[in-house]
């Protein structure tokens, strides 16, 4: 065998074992379908709600890439301002760790009753409130633990501040950015389903979970599992594109 | 003749929580156009603190700097430096990283001068071939070797090397030396050079300055006639074991591990 075929087979193979092991599993204690789904449950699922997939889908994926954008516009803004003065950064880390220790999940009724039937801009904050904060801190360490010698360099010719940033700190942080978006991506899904499972009357893949909830429709559930890990992928390997490109210097050739 | 380097007496102290630190206390130094320095003396007394007064990163609470005779309150882009870490930029090839200070230069350089200037650099350190490969597919001594070429694409007045070989074994460390002879004598500059390295220091310079323990000042200054470039060989004539002995004594004195007057 070899190793391109190696590369894509084995994984594939998993994949198979994986789901073969949970078919057998439902099969060998008889669950029904309103107390768990088994793979060959699920093509069916889909045939029956394919519209309802593409539509939520959609809502789902716009509003955690909009959170994702507001996160990415918000968390380098912040960590541009608390890597290069130590004065807000000691003002403000004591308030973003606070801020990020509270379970967000006990955000999603406060945000879902201030802003009650604005159902996009809940979900959109709820995404962007969960992921800005890899971003901010990973931007700011990456900054302030810039090397003397690289500001000194370009310093010594009477570079400006800016110029020292667009030229050396900026390209510097991309790899700790993009290790940061990696992360801020799952988070933001993870905030708008949170908003759009507990919201009343939602829309989004998370209201399709909690229609499927309330009528133990396993398959369905399942269902909107897998295509919001579907979602998940496609957009992580958006991520890992955009680092190939912007910061694929930093990846070095084993050995 | 003309100093084109001039430092007298400065002093400087850092603000710490304990109190202000002196640094530097009395320091005089003086070097003429194309001279080349070594300073010398113990760790931790204000080395560094120089080269950054040199460049007009810093300025000295007491004392004047003189750069070709105008005083130096800041930057000036007729400086080049380079440190013991090469801080070269991961993202640029190495042609790219050697440009960057004409970036910020005003230059009357055309964009294919300033790339052919860079090449001629490049092959004068003997980096020919390897313009554009990143600074990370480079070993130790080549990435300086290229960090060398970023501070003299300007043809800066001034040379400023802090510690620049410190980091490299010692082979490597002797082969940039005669790279660093083969470039003055086609690349002329007027060099201030940081070193731990006595024999560095008198292979590199015409003349080695002592600094005292911190607060530093100018403790002894030592000239090296130069008839020639040296070759390697010289470092291991009685003349230079002459000269090594002195240095080391100058720096025994320094650190105080001896009583006797160092005049």
């Amino acid at each position: 065998m070899n190793k391109h075929v190696q590369s894509i087979a084995v994984p594939l193979i998993a994949v198979a074992i994986f789901l073969a092991f949970w078919e057998w599993l439902v099969w060998v204690n008889g669950w029904p379908t309103f107390k768990m789904a088994a793979p060959s449950d699920l093509p069916p699922a889909y045939a029956r709600h394919w519209d309802l997939f593409l539509t939520m889908g959609w809502q789902t994926l716009w509003r955690t890439i909009l959170g994702l954008l507001l996160a990415v516009i918000f968390g380098t803004l912040l960590g541009m301002i608390m890597g290069f003065s130590r004065i807000m950064r000691d003002a403000l880390y004591p308030l973003l760790v606070g801020f990020n220790a509270i379970p967000k999940a006990t955000v999603v009724p406060i945000v879902a009753l201030m802003f009650v039937g604005q159902h996009d801009f809940n979900t959109v904050l709820l995404a962007f409130m969960i992921s800005f904060f890899p971003i901010a801190v990973s931007v700011s360490i990456g900054l302030s633990t810039l090397e003397p010698e690289y500001r000194d360099i370009l310093r010594s010719l009477g570079a400006s501040q800016a110029t020292i940033f667009w030229k050396i700190a900026l390209p510097k942080t991309l790899p700790e950015f993009f290790g940061a978006l990696k992360v801020a991506v799952t988070l933001a899904f993870i905030g708008t389903n949170l908003m759009e499972i507990v919201s009343p009357h939602g829309r989004g893949l998370g209201a399709l979970f909690d229609s499927g909830r309330t009528n133990s429709d396993f398959p369905l559930m399942f269902a909107v599992l897998i295509a919001l890990a579907f979602l998940g992928i496609v957009l992580y390997y958006i991520v890992v594109a955009l680092e190939k490109i912007f910061a694929g210097w930093a990846e070095r050739s084993p050995g | 003749m003309e100093n084109l380097i001039e430092i007298k007496g400065v002093r400087h102290a850092y603000k710490t929580d304990a109190g202000p630190l002196p640094v530097l206390d009395g320091l005089e130094i003086a070097v003429p156009e194309g001279g080349f320095v070594a300073v010398v003396g113990p760790s931790g007394c204000g080395k560094s603190t120089l080269t950054r007064l040199i460049a007009g990163l810093m300025k000295p609470d007491h004392g004047e700097v003189w750069l070709h005779g105008e005083r130096v309150k800041g930057p000036r882009s007729t400086v080049g430096m380079a440190f013991q870490n090469p801080v070269l930029l991961e993202w640029r090839s190495i042609l790219k990283n050697v440009l960057l200070p004409l970036e910020i230069v005003p230059s009357k350089l055309s964009k294919k001068e300033a790339e052919d200037r860079a090449r001629f650099l490049l092959s004068l350190v003997g980096l020919e071939g390897f313009e554009d490969k990143r600074p990370s597919e480079l070993s130790g001594g080549m990435r300086q070797r290229a960090s060398l070429c970023r501070a003299l694409i300007h043809q800066p007045e001034v040379l400023i090397l802090d510690e620049p070989f410190g980091a490299l074994d010692a082979f490597t460390r002797e082969d940039l030396w005669q790279t660093m002879h083969k470039v003055k004598e086609r690349e002329p500059f007027t060099g201030v050079l940081i070193t731990h390295d006595l024999r560095e220091s008198i292979f590199l310079a015409d003349q080695v300055v002592v600094l005292s323990g911190r607060p530093a000042k100018t403790q002894y200054v030592l000239n090296v006639p130069r008839t020639r470039t040296p070759t390697l060989d010289d470092l291991y004539t009685p003349e230079a074991a002459e000269q090594l002995n002195i240095l080391r004594h100058q720096i025994q004195v320094a650190q105080g591990r001896t009583t006797e007057d160092a005049a």
